[in-house]
């Protein structure tokens, strides 16, 4: 076998559907539609004589991404049009953007495994409409629906920086996160909100010379598995046709393959005789945008901190875990809830526990956000705090937390009115804790003598003392003093 | 006569694009019609337009928006009231089995 | 009665409508006489609606016999040219592809006529989907020249300007793009204007060339020209290249048109007047000395790059053209082949069989002019020679308040008689082509009659959204001439 290491490498061009109320060009309802061609108009059916009109929250969302992602924003920007034919394209060409995206020359940062971070350079940004659906369940022929004709969609491709089928992942979760972090797109992949298609070839070194197998573009991957199987399969595809027929990179050898999510593999599209020909003009119906300072500034501030950024701040600053930072910062009101609470005065790592064990699973339940329970950050903070102070244990927050939900007391007047202040001072315990060795020698004798009734016995009086407090006392603490008093031998 | 400025073989490449089932005599007659156009319109290439802009809108606007406000749509039945062919709430074409552009 | 009213003027009836003098209700009627004694021969209208129109002559006639207020077209016979859609009736564009289409929503500019209480008698026939100069490229019907039949009627607009001119309406809507308005008003003898571009919405205009079409009125005098002005011409949210109103202001130019210019500065360009018939000069230059009698200075101008206007607007025209179209596919509606083999032939077989040739002709021109290497060559080239052009006229605007030219290297031509060369068709538009590409209004008028009594028309053009000075130039040409208020003897 011939000495031979390879690189995989591959770019990604990604599809987000914007979460607007209306289409690009039109003012038909984005809403899921449940009947066929319901939300469609004389404009995004291209009618005879219709005319697009920009729609500015798409826009401006489209600016506000490209900036997230540190990209060059134009100060002119316009549209083209991008001529082929099909049926779910009514106007039989695309509103797209051609020579003057939006943005270019960004990148993406994203978390890899071991806690490093790899930055992937963003080519460019731009915004189009999307085409409706065709279906071909039928035998003999298609249907064309055209609800979703004249979505907005915002176009992100990347430089060919990604070097394994575990970073395209990686890097789309990312994506995702960061778009759902700016509210621009709900990102839901069930719904076909972000798309992707990976442009992957290898880089072969053999016998001491360096070859590129040709490129192979990706369609029809409707999950992030898919994602990440489709490069590995290809991967090793385009390494196995290599070694045998050792075909390279050549000028217009790019290929289109689809993703047989069945099958697992990916199969070669019907062969093209020649690429498109998509006569990019600039549309005449369509006036340029020009971004000045001041818009710009405007749509800036709107800028948050973005999901990896607060993620890896959570670890730096307030010591938490990478799966407890990633976990609040999968979503930014969850993540912003957090860090209110630690900056109102809570510690940390009791608030991430409140959270992610507690909150999120109520917030689930209720199909909520945790920071629309009605929970203030501030109480939250107080709430965390008593825990840490020993003033309720950490089963007795829990109690306290989902009551917090109904009622607007704080979390002390609610612990006192349930009884759940616990007593921690060791001096009062102590006394008590006396009290009760001294009235059960015969168990004291049990746990002392360390055979099997022992656990039984230490249960024993705990729940004796536990019994003088009326339930208040702090465990820990009692546990402490009457293991410190039984080894002592009194 | 000259080289014609386009032949038989791109006016059909050209009318593949342009999705019209041309009969051979109109592809021939194209190719000369359609020369001598662009034989005429050759004539802009007297004029040197190295260091002028391209003008695509006579219009002195920029930033022509909506809002992003819901407006009524057609409803399912006006929309396909002049559909050659429905399946129900669908629009009707032959069973497409490939990729967008096709051929 | 009926020969009386249809003598009135659009301005002239509207006023004795709305003095209760005449009956909208006796103008439908008298235009429905002509049009069923005469449209047979001339063929202008593609569809009428005499029931509809009668209905609303009515209403408008009741509300103003209760003194109700109404609209300023209130009771008059307008007809619009069949690319315009319209909820009633269908919209064609002259083609087949087209020929059964009912439009589910009004153009802004139908709108806007309907708001002003017009009545919308009729659709006229064109050029295919406006492309020609003649309107022989209609795919369904034949306009003549109500002043000879032999002749054409001038193009796209050929039907809108047959009707004004054998009055079987008072005004008509038209579209320009490269002279579709002006060119066949000269050939009628009735005044037609493309205003700006941006100045009226093109929403629900069926597009040809988006960046040089253009609605207009055509009519019988500039009066009425101004009149159709106040009501279709304004901004529209839903068309992106109309103008808002701070960058455009609307004015009354119904009054406006009152006011002569004064001191006006007119230019000529001389080396285009080479072109032209002798008649034709003789009547131009004979129009310039009733100008240089009311004092007006006549300054003689250069422009260089007017030659390259015919190449530059059909690459560029047939370039947007060729998008524009490519929407017509018997997928979603229009015409549908019988039998199509599979989902591509729906689209080669619809479009080849039911797209006319000079259609034809311009989708590949345009399709060519846009693809992958010729691109930069063709359709770029144009764009910049487009630019040139455009500082032509502002270099002459710069020197005089209006410029002045022949409408048409001729008078009507004979029916056929350039339809075998399509080039030679595109010549004929010299004049007017220009104009669209640099996106200033203009206006034909006419100004004169050649030896077989056709009509000769002038061609004023002014700087952009300056129709208030186009239009008093105008009026003050008819002012002192009556070539404006002959008319054709029908027979």
């Amino acid at each position: 076998m011939t000495d031979i290491d390879y690189k995989i490498v591959v770019g990604l061009e990604i599809h987000v559907q914007l979460c607007t109320r209306t289409k690009m060009f039109c003012g038909c309802e984005l809403a899921f539609a449940q009947t066929p061609n319901s939300r469609v108009c004389p404009v995004c059916l291209g009618l005879p004589g219709a005319l697009p009109v920009m729609n500015k929250q798409a826009v401006e969302f489209a600016i506000l991404t490209a900036a997230a992602l540190s990209c060059k924003i134009a100060g002119l920007t316009k549209w083209d049009r991008k001529s082929y034919y099909y049926p779910d394209l009514p106007k039989n060409y695309q509103i797209s953007q051609y020579d003057l995206p939006i943005g270019s020359n960004g990148f993406i940062e994203i978390p890899l495994a071991d806690e490093k971070t790899k930055k992937v350079r963003i080519r460019r940004v731009h915004l189009e409409e999307d085409a409706g659906k065709n279906i071909h369940t039928a035998e003999n022929f298609s249907q064309v629906d055209l609800n979703r004709a004249g979505t907005p969609l915002l176009e992100i491709v990347t430089e060919p920086d990604i070097n394994s089928d575990e970073e395209v992942r990686l890097l789309a979760v990312e994506l995702q996160r960061i778009v759902r972090f700016l509210g621009v797109s709900e990102a839901d992949m069930q719904k076909g909100h972000m798309r992707f298609e990976p442009n992957v070839n290898l880089v072969i070194k053999k016998d001491n010379a360096e070859y590129k197998t040709p490129i192979t573009e990706i369609k029809n991957l409707n999950s992030f598995k898919a994602l990440e199987k489709s490069v590995a399969f290809e991967a090793q595809r385009q390494l196995d046709e290599f070694l045998e027929s050792g075909t390279c990179l050549q000028s217009g050898n790019k290929q289109t393959f689809g993703w047989d999510d069945i099958r697992e593999v990916t199969v070669l599209q019907r062969e093209k005789e020649e690429a498109h020909d998509y006569r990019y003009f600039p549309d005449p119906d369509l006036v340029p945008v020009v971004v000045n300072e001041k818009w710009l500034a405007e749509i800036k501030t709107k800028l948050c901190e973005l999901p990896l950024k607060m993620q890896n701040r959570f670890v730096s600053e307030y010591g938490l875990s990478d799966y407890d930072s990633a976990v609040l910062t999968a979503d930014r009101t969850t993540a912003e809830f957090f860090d209110s609470s630690v900056k109102a005065g809570g510690d940390a790592k009791r608030l991430c526990n409140l959270i992610t064990q507690t909150g999120l699973k109520i917030a689930n339940e209720k199909g909520c956000k945790v920071s629309e329970l009605g929970i203030s950050p501030q109480k939250l903070a107080e709430l965390a705090e008593m825990v840490e102070a020993g003033q309720i244990s950490a089963t007795a927050s829990v109690t306290i937390f989902e009551k917090m939900i109904q009622s607007k007391s704080s979390p002390a007047q609610i612990a006192e009115s349930l009884n759940l202040l616990q007593k921690s001072d060791a001096g009062e315990l102590e006394e008590i804790v006396d009290e009760v060795i001294a009235a059960n020698p015969k168990a004291v004798e049990d746990i002392r003598s360390g055979d099997k009734k022992s656990k039984k016995a230490h249960g024993f009086l705990m729940g004796q003392v536990m019994q003088k407090t009326k339930g208040a006392a702090n465990p820990q603490v009692v546990a402490k003093i009457l293991n410190s008093k039984l080894d002592k031998g009194i | 006569m000259g080289q014609k400025k386009i032949d038989i073989e791109q006016v059909r490449q050209v009318a593949k694009l342009s999705r019209l089932a041309l009969s051979e005599a109109e592809i021939a007659q194209f190719a000369t019609q359609l020369s001598a156009i662009l034989e005429y319109v050759e004539k802009l290439n007297q004029l040197d337009t190295a260091d002028v802009e391209p003008l695509a809108h006579c219009l002195p606007i920029n930033n022509c928006f909506r809002e992003d406000i819901v407006k009524q749509s057609l409803g399912t039945e006006k929309t396909l009231a002049n559909a050659p062919q429905r399946d129900e709430q669908f629009f009707k074409v032959p069973k497409i089995l490939e990729e967008p552009g096709g051929f | 009665m009926s020969k009386n009213i249809l003598k009135l003027t659009c301005r002239g009836l509207r006023d004795s409508i709305a003095k209760g003098e005449v009956k909208s209700s006796d103008a439908v009627s008298a235009v429905f006489e002509q049009i069923e004694k005469h449209d047979a021969k001339i063929g202008a209208f593609l569809s009428t609606f005499k029931q509809d129109a009668l209905k609303k002559a009515n209403e408008v006639d009741e509300k103003i016999g209760k003194g109700k207020p109404v609209g300023a077209l209130a009771g008059v016979p307008i007809t619009v040219k069949d690319n315009m859609c319209t909820t009633f009736g269908t919209t064609t564009c002259a083609s087949k592809i087209l020929q059964n289409f009912r439009s589910p929503y009004n153009a802004t500019v139908i709108e806007k006529l309907l708001a002003a209480d017009a009545v919308i008698i009729g659709k006229t026939n064109l050029d295919e989907f406006a492309m020609g100069s003649s309107t022989e490229n209609s795919g369904l019907k034949k306009t003549v020249n109500p002043w000879d039949y032999s002749r054409v009627p001038g193009g796209s607009s050929g039907g809108s300007a047959a009707a004004v001119a054998a009055q079987m309406c008072f005004a008509a809507l038209g579209s320009d793009t490269g002279g579709s308005i002006r060119q066949p008003a000269s050939f009628c003898g009735i005044v037609g204007l493309k205003p700006t571009y941006g100045r009226v919405s093109r929403y629900g205009l069926v597009a040809y060339g988006s960046s040089l079409d253009q609605i207009g009125p055509l009519a019988r005098n500039t009066v009425d020209c101004a009149l159709l002005l106040n009501v279709i011409a304004g901004h529209d949210e839903k068309d992106s290249t109309s103008v808002d109103e701070k960058t455009a202001p609307l004015c009354n130019w119904l009054e406006k048109i009152e006011q002569p210019v004064a001191e006006l500065k007119i230019a000529v360009v001389p080396q285009l007047f080479k072109g032209a018939d002798g008649e034709v000069v003789n009547a131009i230059k004979g129009a310039i000395e009733v100008y240089k009698k009311l004092g007006a200075e006549i300054v003689e101008i250069n422009m260089p790059h007017f030659e390259y206007a015919i190449a530059a607007y059909y690459l560029i025209a047939t370039a947007e053209a060729s998008s524009n179209l490519a929407r017509y596919d018997g997928v979603h509606y229009g015409y549908r082949t019988a039998k199509p083999a599979d989902y591509i032939e729906v689209y080669t077989k619809s479009r080849n069989e039911a797209l006319g040739q000079e259609v034809k002709r311009r989708i590949m021109l345009g399709t060519y002019a846009l693809s992958s290497g010729y691109y930069d060559a063709y359709y770029l080239k144009a764009l910049k020679v487009r630019n040139l052009i455009r500082s032509d006229f502002t270099a002459a605007f710069e020197k005089a308040d209006c410029i002045i030219m022949p409408t048409s290297p001729t008078t009507a031509f004979k029916i056929g008689e350039k339809t075998n060369d399509p080039l030679q068709m595109y010549l004929s538009d010299v004049y007017t082509i220009a104009v669209n590409l640099a996106g200033v209004p203009a206006i034909s008028i006419p100004c004169g009659f050649d030896k077989n009594n056709l009509p000769i028309g002038m061609q004023i053009i002014a700087p952009a959204f300056a129709e208030e000075k186009l239009l008093q130039v105008a009026g003050m040409f008819e002012n002192e001439t009556d070539f404006h208020t002959k008319s054709p003897v029908i027979k």
